[in-house]
């Protein structure tokens, strides 16, 4: 496939699982040649932060990247940032890029990520109506927030909460709206909404539940979001912040098993056995779980980074690690681990007014999900009773009375 | 710069240059040092940049903030000496510090 007679690893996307691969390809000692294509003009660089530090101006763009520009000088990683991929040639072994440039590849990595998912209503092309994937979508919003500012927040997930309390830390006034009765209604439990919308309420986050949205209506700018019962809401910039859908057409163009994202087997090939596929664009059988997930999460993402690097390079793979999560809102810290399926009771340790807390979910009485909120030990602790399946009686869950690493021992 | 010796699980140590003000775990990670993963790029939620510091130079390192604390509470390795990298901010009295990866990270 290439001259040299060296392999070759192309990977596509240079976000954090682009970023993160190639990285542990030399950590495991890969000696062919790396060639990273992302269409962003930035070295790979943490996302999290763009919602809140970043957001704040706490942290530089520099600050943001995941590796030194000198890292891959050093390691020897092709870059080429700015530049879109166009197509993969399966039959020739090479990608094309928007250039026409071809690179050879032994082996793809497809990590393109997923793209902010929008409303289908009218007004969502006003330059005032954002989303948030990117450094250069932050750098938008950041320009819309100020004192006195006016922020409509479509949307009570993550990317949602923690953009409102990074404005109300900037001194916007932030209404957010929720499509459900709750808010994280598909990714955290209901004690957990309740608190945090307490908790936001009280920094003067204004919330509607089971809001249905009309249109955004402006001239030349969005200037309001009207309801469906009729209430309208005036503002200065709205965020749109209502899921990702997956970035998987390059794959769908060549006839890549598809279903919300690449479809891939454990060790991330594709139905190509020479493509892999990892991150938000890919959908998994996760080896704890009895079923193919697609997961967006950091921690994951960096775990199939491994996981391909290791089955290229012949190492063994790594043992598979509980999902997890966080989330910073405000000075709170919210880390879950796990999934909830199969939920059959549900125990809370420490006092939610105290802001200090964890909520263990339990299937036939071992410990499943845990969802902590500036409680870290029970995080690791659960996260450990999680994975060992150790059954703990539910009382001795609650009772703050007796020490995490017993009841995880 | 500030030489600080970081030694694998299995005892591979890697020797690296360390500017003032850089976290231990960022030049870890830029070194593509094995064992030190920071999911979290150092917002201390990830618990995966432990490392251990031998006990005369636990005083050196400085005091452990009540999240750290916390972060490290239940890191199940038992002893004094585990810190977060992250956490750890190089200065001129790191000279020469050995630092211990943990086997394995939470």
């Amino acid at each position: 496939m290439n001259q040299q007679n060296r392999e070759h690893v192309v990977v596509i996307g240079a976000g954090h699982g682009g970023g993160l691969t190639v990285a542990f390809l030399r950590q495991y000692g890969f000696a062919g040649d790396i060639t990273l294509i992302g269409d962003e003009t930035v070295l790979p660089y943490q996302r999290p932060p763009l919602s809140k530090a970043w957001l704040k101006g706490e942290v530089t763009q520099e600050s943001l990247a995941l590796r030194p520009p000198a890292f891959y000088l050093e390691q020897k990683i092709d870059l080429h940032l700015g530049v879109r991929a166009e197509r993969i040639d399966v039959d020739a072994g090479h990608v094309v890029l928007a250039s026409g440039q071809e690179i050879p590849y032994d082996h793809l990595v497809l990590a393109t990520g997923a793209h902010a998912r929008t409303l289908p209503i009218p007004g969502v092309h006003f330059t005032n109506v954002m989303t948030l994937r990117t450094l250069v979508d932050a750098e938008h919003i950041r320009g819309a927030l100020g004192p006195g500012k006016k922020l409509v927040i479509i949307g009570g997930g993550y990317v949602g909460l923690e953009c409102a309390a990074t404005a109300r830390a900037l001194g916007a006034e932030v209404t957010v709206l929720e499509r459900a009765p709750r808010l994280l209604e598909r990714v955290a439990s209901a004690p957990v909404s309740a608190f945090l919308q307490r908790f936001h309420e009280n920094q003067g986050v204004a919330f509607r539940l089971n809001a249905g949205i009309e249109a955004i209506l402006g001239n030349t700018q969005a200037e309001s979001v009207l309801l469906s019962d009729g209430t309208e809401l005036s503002c200065d910039a709205v965020l749109v912040g209502v899921g990702a859908m997956p970035t998987a057409s390059m794959a769908q163009a060549i006839g890549l098993r598809c279903d919300d994202g690449i479809l891939v087997d454990a060790d991330c090939h594709s139905s190509d056995p020479h493509i892999f596929a990892i991150g938000d664009v890919a959908k998994r059988p996760h080896p704890l779980y009895d079923r193919v997930l697609r997961l967006e999460s950091v921690p994951s993402c960096m775990e199939q980074a491994k996981r391909v690097a290791a089955c290229i390079t012949g190492r063994e793979p790594a043992a598979a690690e509980v999902p997890w999560f966080w989330s910073d809102q405000y000075d709170l810290k919210l880390q879950i681990a796990g999934l909830p399926f199969a939920v059959d009771e549900t125990v809370v340790r420490g006092n939610p007014d105290e802001a200090k807390f964890a909520v263990f979910h339990l299937s036939t009485g071992k410990v499943v999900t845990v969802e902590a909120i500036n409680a870290p030990p029970e995080f690791f602790a659960g996260k450990k009773l999680i994975a060992s399946g150790k059954p703990v009686p539910r009382e001795k869950l609650a009772d703050t009375t007796i020490p995490l690493n017993e009841l995880a021992a | 710069m500030i030489k600080v010796t970081f030694i694998e699980h299995g005892g591979t140590p890697h020797t690296i240059d360390i500017p003032e003000g850089m976290s231990l775990m960022q030049a870890a990670v830029n070194h593509n040092i094995p064992g030190i993963d920071a999911d979290c790029g150092g917002s201390m939620t990830c618990g995966t940049c432990r490392v251990c510091i031998p006990l005369d130079a636990q005083g050196i390192a400085g005091e452990q903030s009540s999240l750290e604390q916390q972060m490290l509470e239940f890191s199940g390795l038992g002893g004094g000496g585990i810190r977060l990298s992250c956490q750890l901010i190089a200065k001129a009295e790191f000279n020469g510090m050995q630092l211990q990866i943990p086997e394995a990270q939470p």
